[in-house]
């Protein structure tokens, strides 16, 4: 008597070997799409959305690529949520993590075929990993207290970072940048604080980091453009028609001169709480919300420059910059706390008139005002630029760096083999496979720069096993070279980031024997 | 389908829609729902022990789950057929009762089921299986009593229990810091254990996970973690001996529930309501502000202008905290939940040492930590991992060795694991068998063949020989007399469960054979399968 069935129509099983093979081909499928974007000479994609518009990304991010796609495989989307992690926490090696899990999950099939029990390559994958990072540990360079060298060595890293973006012609540029920005947040991880701006037109070098802060808004008609030494108040209350918040009220009149009446005492209201805000002794008035023609007036009647609209953001970091804080209530002035900067005044970048705000009290925030040929291009810029000021503030407080250029991976790669050497048993092989592994992204990067990869990866193989080589491939000049004397460096806690993931995401898929697969979610016709 | 007819050939309607229905009847009925029931076991099967897999489940919206928990397993499995949801419940019930061996008893069902076909392919009638299973797990259970162990321990010596709960966590993807989140669940368990009555509540521990980080930041808080930050951007960011209000009602104008209308005529009418509604914001955060309290945790929202004055009048506050959380703040600080702000007094305050506020990697991800409470009769539990999966089978994990911990707390009994108790039990069972005339005896020997499948299971996902392997362990069982040998899984060298340190609670292997077998007991029962065909 067969079973009919156990699981719902629609649902399938996959099991052992096939479900395996299943995950397995789903990761590297996946690994295998954004290989080509690493390293230095890495290509881009295009990611064409299929919403309405079909809007284009231009990209080099790994985790942006992914984002993107729409995937069914279930082990591919372990390896792309890996790959969001790594950009939440660290924000750079979002290519590196899938690559090298993708890599490890390419050596543990050829091993499973070599009949090893997945369980076997699990135990030897973690040891190796354990060994790769106390190698990584051994080697770290740490500059913490010399101040002139850790800048140096965060300027690197910030070039190294976006060597391999759209921003890799005006590297030195932007990498001043984006360590200029990341001093000013004195240690913070906020990175709420850095405005990006973005500007068509002009080229990317015309970028530039701006100390004080710039609003993207317009000054109302009427009002001065220029205040020094502003008293801001920043303030998120309704300066429409200010409701009436006890819940049911409502106007009800029988004659027209009552609602005449009543209008005006609205007005008066309003009026009443613009002299408020006046009598608080600013000259500038920021608000979250829509400012009505009326109180506007009032406003440029009495010099007031009076800014509305600026959304959550822009208020809360205007009121960290000025050092203000955000207001509703105005009914005791004394107590509430101005903002104060040296001058406001209105700029033209491009076309578009913006809001400067310059001098300010507190330096913590700035801005960036990113300018280049289109919109793509800014997008990429804005991304890479982030992408540089995550792995940068990371730095800032976990001050370990390495070098670069596939530096990590050779390091890493020959300890985990003389640790294989020393392990007895089945292990050994799976730790054999994870330094292969881990060659692959010094390969990889290689081969995506046309370089003759099996060359330089074999001769950067031999120049390690020199004690204390600082060789990795320089893909310029396309050669193996001295890391520390090109200045090629990486952060500690980026490479630990991508060496613990990735571990952790292929020992997640390796575990896997069955794939069960419930029936999809009708969707209702919606006619 | 047989149908009945009356003297004119008048089909009889005995069920509705008869000739709409399939309908299963005797040996067929049972002999189907056998290989469900089969079906189910053997898909957990490869989940046991330590050395076992992981199945990956992909739910109806695409999300993916990845675990090693049986319970977890076959509640996103999606089944369809009935016998097969039986399972699903007894795993379940297993998971509520225990928390732990979910995938144990399943398999225990299976095998149960797999030596019940047997005997009734001998010709053997289906009660007097269920009869003898039922005299066989009585046998099995009262020696399991025998064998088990009590052990000591002590809030200052807590070493077997953390023992005991690495043992759980063995199996599962988090064995890599198998030992410090054993202790994290310990120390949890005991933080809010009452020692006296022997209860745990598990309510009162939270178990909050956030991605990112790596597994072994996971961490132990003496105090409560909710995800929310301070309604203001500019509150302060840490709180030191914190008095804090604990309210159920929103900083907005009253809204009476029954339905009214405030109408507004003359300008007179509209000033005093403007003045009122002032009047209102600035009572509310004056009362608060009274009673002393240094920090507002609210379950509704702000309205703006009394944000700002809370933030004013240097007031910090929280709002739109979950009522669950609500609760374990009031129960950590020993304050009060008050409903209307005229209640408020210093008495309903809650105490904590230190509030403060936390930002984690790169987004704008903060969480606020409250801790030193007055009564640190809650904790939580703080996991940090490579992904959500991970995160999600951690809390599992979890979960799992918070309730071993709390059973032991209950019940000090132990027994060992690694399958020793189950070849001990096997033993037994098989040498009860003799004494019981009848039929039975038969099914009580299937019994203790059921029993073996559960090490013999534990020796296949160890890659061992299991036939060989269990007929070794067994052997050396009756030899020496010792009910302690089991598979070794890990490959240390020893069959010894005291030295491997393996250890399961009496009380959850009790449990696992006695609801196996009662749920193997109503399968079989089962004698004709009535359902509605395709339509």
């Amino acid at each position: 008597m067969p079973i009919d069935k156990i699981f719902k129509d629609d649902a399938s099983e996959e099991k052992g070997e096939r479900a395996r093979m299943a995950s397995f081909v789903g990761a590297m499928a996946i690994s295998d799409l954004v290989k080509s974007t690493l390293g230095p000479k890495g290509m881009d994609k295009i990611l064409q959305s299929t919403g309405r518009g079909h809007a284009v990304t231009v990209t080099n991010d790994g985790a942006t690529i992914l984002k993107s796609l729409h995937i069914d495989n279930p082990a591919a989307k372990v390896l792309v949520d890996i790959s969001k992690v790594q950009d939440d926490e660290v924000g750079d090696g979002t290519t590196s993590v899938v690559v090298l899990a993708g890599e490890l999950l390419r050596e543990a099939e050829k091993l499973v075929a070599s009949k090893i029990h997945p369980m076997t390559i699990i135990a030897g994958y973690r040891m190796a990993s354990e060994c790769a990072r106390n190698a990584l540990l051994k080697r770290v360079i740490d500059n913490k207290d010399n101040a002139e060298k850790f800048r140096s060595d965060l300027l690197k890293i910030a070039m190294t970072t976006l060597c391999s973006k759209i921003l890799s012609q005006d590297k030195e540029h932007f990498a001043e940048m984006a360590v200029d920005a990341v001093f000013r947040l004195k240690g913070s991880t906020n990175l709420e604080a850095i405005q990006i701006i973005k500007k068509p037109g002009g080229s990317l070098r015309d970028s530039f980091l701006d100390e004080g802060f710039i609003l993207d808004k317009k000054i109302g008609i009427g009002q001065p453009k220029r205040i020094e030494n502003a008293n801001i108040l920043v303030a998120n209350t309704a300066m429409d028609t200010d409701k009436v918040k006890i819940y049911g009220a409502r106007v009800r009149v029988d004659s027209m001169t009552k609602v005449a009446e009543i209008e005006g005492a609205e007005k008066e209201k309003m009026k009443d709480k613009v002299k408020k805000i006046i009598g608080h002794g600013i000259n500038c008035f920021v608000n979250r919300q829509l400012i009505y023609n009326f109180p506007e007036e009032l406003f440029a009647d009495a010099g007031i420059l009076a800014i509305e609209h600026a959304d959550f953001e822009g208020i809360e970091r205007l009121g960290l910059v000025t050092g203000g804080e955000i207001a509703s209530t105005f009914d005791n002035p004394e107590s509430v706390k101005l903002g104060h900067c040296k001058l406001i005044e209105e700029i033209m970048i491009g076309e578009d008139k913006l809001i400067h705000f310059s001098g300010c009290e507190m330096g913590q925030a700035c801005s960036i005002v990113l300018r280049g040929a289109s919109h793509h291009v800014l997008d990429e810029a804005e991304r890479s630029l982030h992408d540089a000021l995550c792995v940068l503030s990371q730095t800032v407080n976990d001050t370990r760096v390495l070098l670069g250029g596939g530096w990590p991976e050779m390091v890493m790669a020959k300890e985990v083999d003389e640790l294989a050497r020393k392990t007895a048993g089945k292990k050994s092989h799976a730790i054999e496979a994870f330094s292969r592994a881990l060659v692959a992204i010094p390969t990889t990067i290689a081969d995506n720069a046309g370089l003759d990869s099996a060359e330089l990866v074999a001769q950067l193989r031999a120049e390690h096993h020199n004690e204390g080589c600082n060789a990795g491939i320089d893909v310029i000049s396309g050669s193996v070279g001295d890391m520390e004397e090109r200045g090629i460096y990486e952060a500690f806690k980026v490479k630990q980031a991508v060496l613990l993931s990735a571990t952790e995401a292929s020992e997640m898929i390796l575990r896997v024997d069955e794939i069960i697969t419930c029936a999809p979610r009708r969707r209702e016709d919606r006619m | 389908m047989a149908l009945a007819f009356d003297e004119f050939g008048r089909p009889f309607i005995i069920l509705r829609e008869q000739d709409q229905k399939t309908r299963l009847r005797g040996i067929d009925a049972q002999k189907a729902n056998i290989a469900a029931g089969k079906a189910v076991a053997r898909i957990l099967r490869s989940s046991l022990g330590p050395k076992g897999m992981d199945k990956m489940l992909q739910g109806p919206d695409g999300d993916i789950t990845i675990t090693n928990d049986g319970a977890t397993i076959l509640e996103q499995m999606d089944v369809d057929n009935q016998i097969a949801k039986l399972m699903v419940e007894l795993s379940r019930s297993q998971d509520y009762e225990i928390g732990d061996g979910t995938t144990g008893v399943v398999v225990m069902a299976g095998a149960l089921l797999e030596q019940a076909e047997r005997q009734l392919d001998r010709g053997i009638h289906p009660i007097r299986i269920a009869e003898g299973y039922e005299m066989a797990s009585r046998v099995a259970v009262e020696h399991l009593e025998r064998i088990s162990q009590k052990f000591e321990f002590d809030i200052n010596n807590f070493e077997p229990l953390v023992q005991t709960c690495m043992t759980t966590l063995s199996s599962k993807i988090v064995n890599r810091c198998k030992r410090s989140l054993a202790e994290i669940a310990v120390k949890a368990v005991l933080a809010v254990a009452d020692l006296e009555r022997r209860d745990v509540n598990l309510d009162l521990i939270k178990v909050e996970g956030k991605v990112g980080g790596k597994l072994e930041d996971t961490e132990l808080i003496y105090g409560i973690l909710i995800d929310k930050d301070m309604s203001h951007p500019q509150m302060p960011k840490q709180i030191e001996d914190a008095h804090i209000a604990i309210l159920t009602c929103p900083f907005e104008p009253p809204k009476p529930k029954t339905k009214h209308k405030v109408d507004i005529d003359t300008v007179e009418k509209f000033q005093t309501l403007r003045k009122q509604e002032q009047q209102y914001f600035d009572e509310m955060v004056q009362k608060c502000k009274d009673v002393g309290a240094t920090l507002v945790i609210c379950q509704w929202g702000f309205d703006d202008e009394a944000n700002h004055l809370l933030m004013h009048r240097n007031l910090p506050a929280v709002r739109w905290v979950g009522g669950v959380e609500l609760e374990l703040i009031a129960i950590a600080t020993g304050g009060r939940i008050v409903p209307r702000f005229q209640e408020l007094t210093p008495e309903k305050l809650g105490k904590a040492g230190v509030v403060r506020e936390k930002s984690f990697g790169t987004t704008k991800e903060r969480m606020l930590y409250i801790e030193h409470c007055a009564n640190s009769k809650a904790v939580t539990i703080f996991i940090r991992g490579g992904n959500k999966m991970m995160i999600e089978e951690t809390k599992r994990s979890i979960h799992d060795a918070l309730c071993v911990a709390r059973n032991l707390i209950r019940n000090k009994s132990i027994v060992y694991g690694g399958g020793a108790a189950e070849i001990a039990c096997s033993l037994a069972v098989d040498a009860a068998a003799d004494k019981y005339p009848g039929v039975e005896q038969y099914a009580i020997r299937a019994f203790a063949e059921a029993l073996d499948s559960v090490p013999m299971a534990l020796a296949e996902n160890s890659g061992l020989q299991p036939i060989e392997t269990l007929s070794a362990v067994k052997s050396q069982q009756i030899k020496e007399n010792i009910p302690f040998y089991g598979i070794d899984c890990n490959d240390v060298g020893t069959n010894d469960m005291r030295e491997q340190d393996v250890f399961e609670t009496l009380i959850g292997k009790q449990q696992q054979i006695l609801l196996a077998t009662q749920v193997v007991k109503m399968i079989l029962k089962i004698d004709d399968v009535i359902s509605n065909s395709e339509y």
